[in-house]
């Protein structure tokens, strides 16, 4: 535990605990409503916002959460008033977007940028003011869900029933777009725009395998999302690889253990 | 209130793009009667259902449900008890029988509110009523599609509804299931203070259950009391083809004579295709 006398792993602790948590919260809701792929959209959206933010001079974490709520809105309209299905609106963003950020980023010819770490995270480099920031996101993110747990579920289960009963559901479903724009841009610097889809959608994936409960899905979508964002980066820095890549592997792990005992899966073969 | 009409439609005409799903509907549908929308496929039965729910906007003409427009219904939308046709339901979700039901609950409870002990209670009554109270802790995935059925039901009784639309309740049942969800249904109106819209295209079966049927192919093609509607030119004009009605006794059934479509049924079946997809 000598890692934990240096600052930049303490702070790197503590963010590996926010980003795990709030990831794994917002992905039970990513994986039920079948948004990985808007997830994956949101987040490589987010490389514009980091341009425009470099450009201008200011934190690219502003432009960022401006940029890929402004995206994340887009996404959900343009599936809402055409034809479109989300699949295709997001296939469009998301290479739109990239494309952006790198001519963005192009234009500053004089300015050294290392996209690598925007791209694949770098926990080991947070500001306390990232720290500061991502656990006020955190906080916002996880008292919004626990406010409208019971129409996110709703929403999730059965979108027409909800809407029959009089819920809100279209902007439950902008609400949900919204909340995964932020889990994104407070993850963007520690685990990068590449991977943070992937933080998003293992630990709940591999909760589902495990549980026919809701409530239970949560609980242990946050454990593994926090429990494997903890130990890679522990192993990262034991190993010497990049911390992201740990974070995510390990996650990815933790999926297979769980895929490879649950009872539904058996289940559902039996049957 | 109870001499009230539930539903009226007065001159509705709804349309998915330019194609017309709903042509010139008015009707009333008076508090506590059972009535039977039938209609072949693509008719515009689950658009009718959509619209009296507010789903759907009406292209013209005006829907009040309780009195009210659907968009202005407020609390009394929580009076409404939906069984709808092919569920957006996912079997796979993690969620067991009585939560399921209890989630007919979520739009009287109001913001914020959770789920605590009374609203458990009133759901498992709910699956007291349809008989499944033993099944309440299984998983979704662990159920027959007719206890689907019965479940979809109890979570639509939750909220021991003025008004309860079934559209298709019998779709995934074999016969005698069916039989027996419409001998139950019968007692349910019997035994409440509840108006019940049924839709099917079983026309003979529903017809031996309800009190008045509305006989629907875009067009309400005629409403009145089943054995006053259900004459041959009535069922040709919906079916866009030969239809025979045989009683046997009271029950009565329909044949549909095959491969005698004309030039105006063609136009008629091309224009449902499209309809049918705009409306699923």
């Amino acid at each position: 535990m000598d890692m934990l006398t240096h600052t930049f792993m303490q702070r790197a602790m503590i963010e590996a605990v926010l980003v795990g948590g709030v990831c794994a919260l917002i992905g039970v809701y990513v994986v039920l409503n079948g948004l990985s792929f808007i997830g994956a959209g949101i987040s490589h959206s987010t490389f514009a916002g980091v341009g425009f933010g470099l450009l201008l001079g200011i934190d690219p974490v502003w432009t960022a959460l401006a940029f890929s709520i402004a995206i994340a809105l887009s996404i959900g309209m343009v599936s809402e008033r055409s034809q479109l299905t989300h699949d295709t609106s997001v296939g469009i963003f998301f290479a739109a977007t990239m494309a952006l950020g790198v001519l963005l980023i192009a234009l500053m010819r004089n300015t050294y940028v290392d996209i690598f770490s925007y791209l694949f995270g770098n926990i080991l480099a947070l500001t306390p003011m990232d720290i500061w920031i991502s656990a006020g996101m955190t906080v916002l993110i996880a008292v919004v869900i626990f406010l409208f747990y019971k129409e996110l579920l709703a929403l999730s289960f059965d979108a027409e029933m909800a809407s029959v009963m009089g819920l809100p559901v279209r902007s439950l479903r902008y609400l949900l777009l919204v909340l995964m724009a932020l889990t994104v841009v407070l993850s963007v610097k520690s685990v990068g725009i590449v991977l943070v889809s992937a933080l998003i959608v293992t630990p709940a994936a591999a909760a589902q395998q495990l549980t026919t409960r809701f409530h239970r899905m949560v609980l242990l979508s946050l454990l593994f999302g926090v429990g494997s964002s903890v130990f890679g980066l522990a192993l990262s820095y034991w190993i010497n690889v990049p911390s992201g890549a740990g974070i995510v592997l390990t996650a990815t792990a933790v999926f297979f253990l769980a895929w490879g005992v649950s009872p539904r899966r058996r289940r559902a073969v039996r049957v | 209130m109870s001499k009230e009409a539930d539903i009226v439609l007065r001159n509705v005409s709804v349309r998915y793009g330019h194609l017309p799903a709903l042509d010139d509907i008015s009707v009333t549908v008076p508090h506590g009667s059972f009535w039977g929308i039938i209609g072949p496929n693509g008719s515009g039965k689950s658009t009718l259902v959509k619209t009296v729910l507010g789903l759907i906007e009406p292209w013209r003409g005006e829907v009040l449900t309780f009195g009210r427009r659907p968009s202005e219904l407020g609390e009394l939308r929580a009076r409404i008890g939906y069984v709808p046709q092919y569920s957006s339901m996912d079997f796979s979700f993690p969620i067991h029988v009585l939560d399921v039901v209890a989630m007919g609950l979520y739009g009287a409870m109001g913001l914020f509110r959770r789920v605590g002990k009374a609203e458990r209670e009133r759901a498992m009554e709910a699956l007291r009523v349809v008989g499944l109270e033993e099944l309440a802790p299984r998983h979704i995935s662990e159920l027959s599609g007719g206890q689907r059925q019965r479940v979809l039901v109890a979570r639509a009784l939750v909220v021991e509804p003025r008004l309860l639309i079934l559209d298709e309740p019998t779709a995934a049942l074999d016969h005698s299931s069916a039989e027996g969800l419409y001998e139950w249904i019968n007692q349910l109106h019997a035994a409440r203070d509840m108006t019940i819209l049924l839709i099917s295209h079983d026309i003979g079966v529903v017809s031996q259950h309800v009190d008045s049927i509305a006989c629907l192919n875009r067009t309400l093609v005629a409403h009145g009391r089943p054995a006053d509607v259900l004459s041959t030119p009535t069922l040709e004009t919906m079916y866009g083809c030969g239809a025979v009605l045989f009683s046997h006794g009271d029950i009565p059934h329909m044949v549909v004579k095959h491969g005698h479509t004309h030039e105006h049924g063609h136009t008629h079946d091309h224009g449902r295709t499209h309809e049918h997809e705009g409306a699923d």
